[in-house]
């Protein structure tokens, strides 16, 4: 009884303070999104892979990423391994790993289904794991690779230029403009956001951005190529791209309670290294980058403070405690039926095998013991 | 007013087609032929380049070694060949069931129009056996074939060993993606006829086949493997295939990028590469290379296996090994890196081959000529026959003028009857009728009356009938009224050019060598030549110069001086008459179209000409 209510009223505070940890915390949100399709688009595929596993490892969860994969490369029927898509050459790291989970597959991954994700206009029967569940104080990180047609489309639509030529591949031009040009922050679906982008002329993907708070990272400058890294000559395809590879050691040193910043993120790349000059674009942002974590985007942090107050939310949920707790005491107590005597019925067959095969052997005597088991 | 609607420049522009007709003419042939040559020089020409995307930059690393693997099937094989003295079917559907492949067999027969005398065959039976390798986790839906043949002697043992070395090899790697087909055939192009044509469930030519047991789906590519040493030198690769129809661009590009890996020797045509282009003899070296595949072209011959999988919209190619006095050889294994390497790539293929040309030239491995750059050669040439056209249609509609040249008879002039006009070009035709059908249809009757093989009996039925068209045109003009006029032999002649000209478009559409060698030949002397009394023999001799005969003999004569190998004039006779025969039975046997154009086309064509120089 006693032991019953200290249990209750546990449960109950427990409940508050996670709901408390909560309201202080940010929640990360992840997008990843790789469009391409194609055996020889390995890398882009691993490209995204990598980072989602860099992601997972500082503690975002599968509820809050979307990953979206245009190609299946690990069961593609060209890997000369399966089930496994390698981001070193000599396939040293299989960032396809045992736990991944893809939410949008295949053909699933378009312009429309990007841009439904983003903002949330999903039919209702959509599953809760292809949606973007941020509110106002989540912090959004967008990560895009593959080649940039697909990208001059999407981001057009949503964060700038209201004219839109005939697109490549998708035909959009018969609706009018300003219905696709309410932005999410109009919404207030994000917090913060940080875009990085692995493509050609990356840099003209974040030029029209206009939203607040949004600070974006591309890995090559207008008129200049994004470039592949290594090949792997087991495979026989490029396994990653040049920007990506750089990120990824970069990320493989974040821990979560690092504290490096975003200015350590331009960093990474230079030229002489990825050959084309990554770039980036902080006007748009409200802190300074100094001040902003990588685990801010990267990570998912979950802080819990223990504190000794008690907190009364609504005075009568003690009072029903009492009252149920006194209910239970009056009945009797129960207990099961017995069932079925399979005690005795394993002992029945046990000697039913002892007395056929006594006669065969002298050894089976010792097999064909009973077995005692004990119900209490 | 507009240019040809006002009188004034109407008569200027006539005036002017006719008064420069034949400088115009002598220009644009002399442009055109040149073009032609200049095809050659290497500035003029592109680089070959990979358009695939799917078949990218990277290479994977092959590990085939099991070049004495190979050695030993085709020791085995060939002592099984002995023993059988044919195909051993048995041995070989034994082998490949134990590396693990479906095996099947198909048994087809054939019989000739008339016997060859080049292969000794009359009535063909045979069997193909072809090993399917499913795909470990593939839908069987696309297929890649390597084909070895199966000949007489001792020759291609090695291909079939090699073939079944790979086979093995292949059975044990998981990542393909589509089947891959061992075929080895028997009795070389009738058998890989008669497998596609089971294949595809069609029967263009008459064969007889058991129905297909086995199939891996569509075709995106096949390989076809000519190995008759155990070292090699160098690897030929052969392009030209049924009717002039050439693989995809870049499927050659693939074999040269793959030699260049694995370091291989690779040639085209016989001949290696040079680098001195801007000298004489690199410059005559890359012409010599391009017009034996214009030859090759020209004779619509297939030139390998793979030339009858290209009518199905399979790129293939054929690979033949050859073993010369090089003093660095190349192993089994080596060979088996390259079509492991080549392999791989064709694995990655998305689609069927269709990014790079279909119709280019080659005069080296690494360059090329397209569409693009060849035809203005033909477009000049057949410009020549458009001027000649314009001149003779102005001459016509002004009787004056025409009465200015040539000599005046002084008579009132009507225009021909149709009747006049349509009568030789009936006749012609029906010689040409005559000429497809009779050989072989008169064989029989023709064994009977002379002593000689069938062959023979229908190849010199053949030049009989061609030699009697000549004698036709002294006979159908003193029958008719309204013939041997002035008017009457101009529009013979306008009509002849156009359809000359509408003839030599189609073909060169189609197959660009055989319409430039027939243009570059019949063009020239078909504007020129006039009935003259005085000169009818001079033109009587250049019409024979450049019937369809004599462009053939004159082609062989070439053709031995390129592969250096030059023949006498009896030897170029023999192998004309055996180039006849062969014509025919490439007809017969596999749908090549360059006999029934020659016979049904271009020889009345020529006729039609012969009877213009005799009008009078």
């Amino acid at each position: 009884m006693a032991a019953r209510r200290l249990l209750s009223w546990y449960l109950t505070v427990f409940t508050l303070l996670c709901l408390f940890c909560y309201r202080i915390t940010v929640a990360t949100d992840e997008i990843e999104v790789c469009t391409s399709r194609f055996w020889f688009n390995y890398r882009h595929v691993a490209n995204t892979l990598s980072v989602y596993r860099s992601v997972k490892r500082l503690g975002i969860p599968d509820s809050h990423i979307v990953l979206m994969l245009a190609d299946d490369m690990a069961c593609n029927h060209r890997n000369p391994k399966p089930a496994t898509v390698f981001s070193h050459k000599n396939m040293e790291l299989n960032v396809y790993g045992d736990d991944v989970e893809v939410d949008y597959r295949g053909y699933e991954v378009t312009v429309e289904n990007f841009l439904r994700v983003l903002t949330g206009r999903l039919p209702p029967s959509t599953p809760r794991s292809k949606r973007l569940l941020s509110d106002d104080r989540s912090n959004i990180l967008i990560y895009m690779t593959a080649w940039w047609n697909f990208y001059n489309v999407i981001l057009r639509l949503l964060f700038g230029q209201r004219k839109l030529k005939q697109l490549i591949g998708e035909n959009l031009s018969s609706k009018p403009i300003a219905s696709w040009n309410i932005t999410i922050s109009v919404e207030k679906r994000y917090n913060e956001l940080l875009f990085i982008i692995d493509t050609c002329q990356g840099a003209s993907m974040y030029e029209r951005f206009y939203s607040p708070n949004v600070m974006a990272l591309a890995s090559s400058q207008i008129g200049e190529d994004s470039l592949s890294h290594q090949p792997d000559l087991a495979i026989g395809v490029h396994l990653m791209d040049r920007y990506t590879f750089y990120l990824l050691e970069f990320l493989e040193d974040i821990h979560p309670a690092s504290q490096a910043n975003m200015n350590d993120l331009f960093k990474v790349c230079p030229k002489s290294l990825c050959v084309s000059t990554p770039g980036h674009r902080i006007d748009l942002f409200q802190r300074n980058p100094r001040s902003v974590l990588i685990t801010d985007f990267f990570g998912s942090v979950r802080k819990v403070e223990i504190t000794t107050e008690t907190v009364k939310l609504i005075p009568n949920i003690t009072e029903k405690n009492e009252k149920l707790t006194e209910e239970v005491m009056l009945t009797e107590p129960q207990k099961y039926v017995q069932q079925m005597p399979v005690a005795e019925i394993i002992h029945q067959s046990i000697q039913m095998c002892w007395t056929q095969h006594s006669n065969a052997n002298g050894h089976y005597q010792k097999w064909s013991q009973p077995f005692k088991i004990k119900y209490d | 007013m507009g240019l040809l609607s006002d009188p004034n420049r109407r008569r200027a522009l006539t005036s002017l087609v006719t008064r420069l007709n034949t400088p115009l003419c002598v220009l644009c042939y002399l442009v055109g032929v040149s073009w032609f040559m200049g095809l050659a020089f290497e500035p003029f020409m592109l680089r070959t380049y990979m358009s695939e995307n799917a078949m990218g930059s990277t290479m994977v690393e092959e590990k085939f070694v099991f070049g004495e693997r190979a050695i030993s099937y085709t020791r085995e094989f060939a002592g099984q060949k002995k023993k059988t003295g044919g195909m051993p079917v048995d041995w070989l559907v034994k082998t490949m069931k134990s590396r693990g492949l479906e095996v099947y067999t198909q048994s087809f027969s054939q019989t000739l129009p008339f016997p060859d005398e080049v292969k000794e065959r009359y009535m063909v039976r045979g069997t193909n056996v072809y090993g399917i390798l499913r795909a470990p986790r593939g839908p069987r839906t696309e297929s890649i074939v390597l084909s070895a043949p199966c000949s007489e002697g001792n020759n291609n043992n090695q291909a079939v060993g090699l073939l079944l070395a790979i086979a093995s090899y292949f059975r044990s790697q998981i990542y393909w993606a589509k089947d891959i087909i061992f075929l080895v055939n028997e009795h070389d192009l009738i058998g890989t006829e008669a497998w596609l044509e089971a294949y595809h469930d069609v029967n263009m030519t008459g064969l007889r086949s058991s129905p297909m047991q086995g199939r891996a789906g569509a075709i995106q590519a096949a390989l076809s493997l000519e190995l008759s040493s155990d070292v090699i030198t160098s690897m030929d690769v052969a392009l030209e295939g049924l009717n002039g129809q050439l693989p995809n661009l870049d499927l050659v590009n693939l074999f040269y990028a793959f030699c260049q890996k694995t370091g291989v020797l690779c040639t085209i045509q016989g001949k290696l590469q040079r680098n001195d282009w801007d000298t004489l003899p690199g410059y005559t070296h890359s012409l010599s290379t391009m017009l034996l595949m214009v030859l090759k072209q020209g004779s619509g011959h297939p030139q390998g296996d793979h030339g009858l999988f290209l009518r199905y919209h399979i790129e293939a190619v054929t690979m033949r090994g050859i073993n010369s006095f090089r003093q660095y050889k190349f192993d089994m294994t080596t060979v088996g890196k390259l079509i492991e390497g080549m392999f791989r790539k064709l694995n990655n293929l998305l689609e069927r081959f269709h990014q790079s040309y279909f119709f280019y030239l080659m005069p080296s491995l690494t360059r090329f000529v397209s569409i693009g750059y060849y035809m203005p050669a033909f477009g000049f040439l057949a410009l020549i026959l458009v001027l000649r056209a314009l001149d003779l249609w102005v001459q016509l509609s002004d009787p004056a003028r025409a009465l200015e040249d040539g000599v005046s008879e002084g008579e009132q002039d009507s225009s021909p009857s149709l009747l006049s006009l349509a009568t030789p070009v009936i006749i012609c035709h029906l010689t040409g009728l005559a000429l497809y059908f009779l050989p072989v249809l008169s064989q029989e009757m023709a064994i009977q009356h002379f002593p000689v093989s069938e062959t023979e009996a229908v190849v010199l039925t053949a030049i009989a009938i061609y030699v009697a068209g000549l004698a036709l045109p002294h006979n159908t003009h003193r029958v008719l009224s309204g013939a041997g006029t002035e008017r009457g032999w101009r529009s013979l002649k306008l009509f002849s050019l156009l359809y000359l000209a509408v003839l030599l478009g189609c073909t060169t559409l189609i197959n660009f060598s055989l319409g430039f060698i027939l243009a570059v030949t019949m063009i020239p002397v078909a504007a020129f030549i006039q009935p003259h009394r005085s000169s009818k023999v001079l033109h009587g001799v250049a019409l024979i110069l450049v019937s369809p005969a004599t462009t053939l003999l004159l082609s062989i004569y070439l053709y031995h001086e390129l592969i250096e190998y030059p023949v006498s004039l009896l030897e170029c006779w023999q192998h004309f008459l055996t180039a006849v025969s062969q014509g025919i039975l490439d007809h017969h046997l596999y749908g090549s179209l360059l006999y029934p154009l020659l016979a049904l086309f271009i020889y009345p064509c020529w006729l039609q000409f012969w009877n213009i120089v005799f009008w009078k």
